[in-house]
């Protein structure tokens, strides 16, 4: 195994293969959780899968800078800020309505 | 030029009032009412002030030929190089005595009206509307040309509705206030109408003058602060200009374009002088509190078609059958209308159809005069300047009765010489004025309108002139006797007290306005075209006239002064004839039968149908649609974020795809 992948190291195709399939697992969560985390965690791996797409075409396309490594590291950073925010949110939300099922906050029904 | 202060200034009379009015009404009513009264009132007695400076200075500066200027005016709208509407100040003799006779009576009701309508309800609204009505009647009557003319008309018409409104809990004086809005409103069709044939061929005119004869049109502008316009009336007025006119081609039947025009402005002209048949709105205009009658629709409002007539004196001149159809409807509107108020019970009602009948005299007098001959023109506006003051006076002497005894009705009244002395004697002189008994003012016009009809040729319309001056002292001495001889009718008139002097002052000045206004050489002030000679009265024709006015007062004498058994035996006698002549000879139920059967049915109705199904289904249809769609479309916004992300999501794909397809 690790020496069939020595002999064929991924190419950018299998990355963002993979990247497509974190991004639609993400994108799936959110539409789909009734939880609010749940739906958080999705969009986690939605963000993570932006990373990755970052990181990966450093490496392929200019392989001798940082800058998608330093744009992976800043999203990483502003997910993290971001989950606290969301966080706060829900423990509001949770106090007033005793519930975070997102289906239950429908205050903008037209 | 040399022009004095008030003459280089002449906006400011009808100005005055428009900013009384304005403050009267927005600021000074709100915060007192007696103060409303005060300030309204001397802002007229100011702007009258004005109006007699303004007579002095012109009859001063340009004496003997009095030209009519125009000292200032503005551009108000400009449709195109040579077509625009000003607004501005024409001062001639005509628009002067015009001036002096408004301002005059308008001061007088003011300070009558103080008295009269003290304790009532809309005291300060009252005075805000006579304001308003000072302010378009002098707007009117200095117009340069028919476009202010015609605002104006329409402002005295609006103001004229408010104050017939005035009380506007009573369901018969807002009917009233209706009836003349929509009489004279339908009459004022015809006036535009007659404005926009008159306006396209002057506007023609002027092209082919500024074309071809600069110097008629250069000779127009003198004395004016503007270049001349085709609306003006000294354009329209002027011989090459109406020589211009007759060319312009005729219709079927040979009625000439000119002819069609001036029919057209005198049937505006009828509605608001109340000629037959659109008189019907002023008897009803009554409602109005009795001041108001003085003022509108005896003295000023209702002049304002004689005058419009006596504008384009010229222009129907030269169409000689639309004079001749402006005398034939005043005669018969004079004989008409002094028919009705002998019948009349209520003493502001016969007063209402004596005006008609004595409007009806300035028109006939108007119509027999011809540019060759035009002593009727001065006549006319001679009548309308002696009747506007004893006509008023007369109204404001029955206000003082009605005020003193709560009634209309004459027979309710009786016996009150002794109990309202001043207003007796200044009634009686008013009454003399009208019946034309010399020297009052009354019988010199109506012997220069008598000479006038007789002096061209029109032996029908001396007929009935001469007739109706018999009638005239008739009715009027028929109210006098019953109001002021004989026993007390009723509690009321038992019980009647003179008036205050706030009311007494303004009957006193105009008894002597009544008395000494025929002695004004009124000739030598106001004439058109060649100047009169020296007019003495006419004998001839003075000493027939005042025989049948001295019959008309012995008859009413012998009828009124003793016992009523004479009058009910007559009155058994006439059987049906007087009761259609009391029912007014129905025009109004002819009216009545015919908007119901024929326009509701057949007009307005229809038209209504269309309004509210087709016009109204349209838009129903459009605001329906909008809805519907909006309805559908609201269920979209579930509320659930998660449903906002899937369509977000999908879009996005549907997007990126059309992107991806598109860029191969």
């Amino acid at each position: 195994m690790v020496e069939l992948l020595s002999n064929n190291p991924p190419g950018i195709w299998h990355w963002l293969i993979l990247s497509t399939i974190l991004f639609s697992i993400g994108l799936y969560g959110v539409l789909i959780r009734k939880s609010a985390v749940g739906v958080l965690m999705s969009a986690e791996l939605m963000l993570n899968a932006a990373v990755l797409n970052f990181v990966v075409f450093n490496h392929f396309v200019k392989p001798f800078t940082i800058d998608g490594e330093l744009m992976g590291i800043f999203i990483i950073a502003v997910a993290a800020a971001e989950a606290v925010v969301a966080m706060a949110i829900f423990v509001a939300i949770f106090k007033h309505k005793k519930s975070i099922d997102i289906t239950h906050i429908e205050t903008m029904k037209g | 030029m040399n022009e004095g202060f008030i003459l280089s200034n002449a906006w400011l009379i009808p100005a005055i009032p428009l900013i009384s009015f304005f403050l009267v009404g927005m600021f000074i009513r709100p915060a007192s009412k007696q103060a409303a009264g005060l300030v309204a009132t001397s802002a007229v007695f100011l702007s009258a002030a004005c109006a007699y400076m303004l007579a002095w200075e012109y009859y001063q500066a340009f004496a003997p030929e009095y030209q009519s200027i125009v000292p200032w005016s503005i551009e108000w709208l400009r449709y195109q190089e040579f077509l625009s509407v000003s607004v501005g100040v024409l001062v001639d003799p005509t628009s002067i005595l015009l001036m002096v006779v408004v301002t005059t009576v308008s001061s007088l009701v003011h300070l009558y009206s103080i008295g009269y309508m003290h304790g009532e309800e809309g005291y300060g609204r009252y005075f805000t509307y006579l304001n308003l009505f000072t302010f378009s009647m002098l707007g009117l009557v200095v117009a340069p040309n028919i476009m202010q003319m015609f605002v104006c008309w329409e402002l005295v018409g609006a103001s004229s509705f408010l104050l017939i409104g005035y009380y506007y809990d009573k369901p018969s004086a807002v009917s009233a206030s209706k009836k003349a809005f929509i009489v004279t409103r339908f009459a004022d069709l015809g006036f535009l109408l007659g404005i926009l044939i008159l306006g396209y061929f002057g506007y023609h005119v002027y092209g082919v003058l500024s074309d071809s004869s600069t110097s008629v049109l250069a000779e127009m502008n003198q004395y004016s602060s503007t270049a001349i316009q085709p609306f003006d009336f000294k354009f329209l007025n002027h011989p090459a200009v109406i020589a211009q006119f007759a060319d312009q081609g005729s219709l079927l039947g040979g009625i000439s374009m000119l002819t069609l025009a001036m029919v057209l402005i005198f049937a505006g002209a009828a509605g608001k002088s109340a000629m037959f048949p659109l008189h019907i709105w002023l008897p009803d205009a009554m409602e109005g509190p009795t001041p108001v009658s003085a003022l509108i629709h005896a003295a000023t409002m209702v002049v304002a078609g004689v005058y419009l007539v006596a504008r384009l004196f010229p222009v129907y001149a030269a169409s000689g059958s639309a004079l001749l159809i402006v005398a034939y409807i005043g005669a018969f509107t004079c004989l008409f209308a002094a028919v009705i108020g002998c019948t009349q019970d209520d003493i502001k009602r016969v007063l209402a159809f004596s005006t008609l009948s004595q409007l009806g005299y300035m028109m006939l007098s108007l119509g027999v005069a011809t540019m060759a001959h035009p002593l009727g023109y001065t006549a006319s506006l001679f009548h309308l300047f002696t009747h506007a003051f004893f006509k008023a006076l007369l109204f404001l002497g029955a206000g003082s009765v009605i005020h003193a005894v709560h009634s209309n009705e004459i027979w309710d009244m009786g016996g009150l010489k002794r109990k309202m002395p001043v207003t007796h004697i200044t009634f009686l002189i008013a009454t003399i004025a009208i019946a034309g008994i010399p020297p009052f003012a009354g019988f010199f016009s109506k012997d220069e309108i008598l000479a006038a009809a007789l002096g061209n040729h029109h032996q029908i319309i001396f007929g009935i002139g001469l007739l109706v001056a018999g009638l005239t002292p008739f009715y009027m001495f028929r109210i006098y006797f019953v109001t002021f001889w004989g026993p007390h009718r009723t509690e009321g008139a038992e019980h009647a007290h003179e008036s205050p002097p706030v009311m007494l002052l303004p009957l006193a000045i105009l008894a002597v306005l009544a008395v000494i206004a025929g002695f004004v050489p009124m000739a030598s002030f106001v004439h058109i075209g060649e100047p009169l000679g020296h007019h003495g009265i006419n004998w001839a024709i003075a000493i027939p006239a005042i025989l049948v006015a001295l019959t008309g007062i012995g008859v009413a004498w012998f009828l009124y002064a003793g016992n009523q058994d004479r009058v009910s035996k007559l009155v058994q006698n006439l059987g049906v004839v007087y009761r259609v002549i009391k029912d007014k000879f129905y025009i109004d139920e002819v009216y009545l039968f015919i908007t119901h059967n024929f326009i509701f049915k057949y007009i307005s109705r229809p038209i209504a149908w269309f309004d509210r199904n087709v016009v109204d289904g349209s838009m129903n249809l459009t605001g329906w649609a909008t809805r519907m769609s909006g309805w559908i479309l609201s269920h979209m916004q579930t509320g659930q974020v998660q449903t906002y992300a899937a369509w977000y999501a999908l879009s996005t794909i549907v997007v990126f795809g059309l992107l991806a397809v598109t860029l191969q």
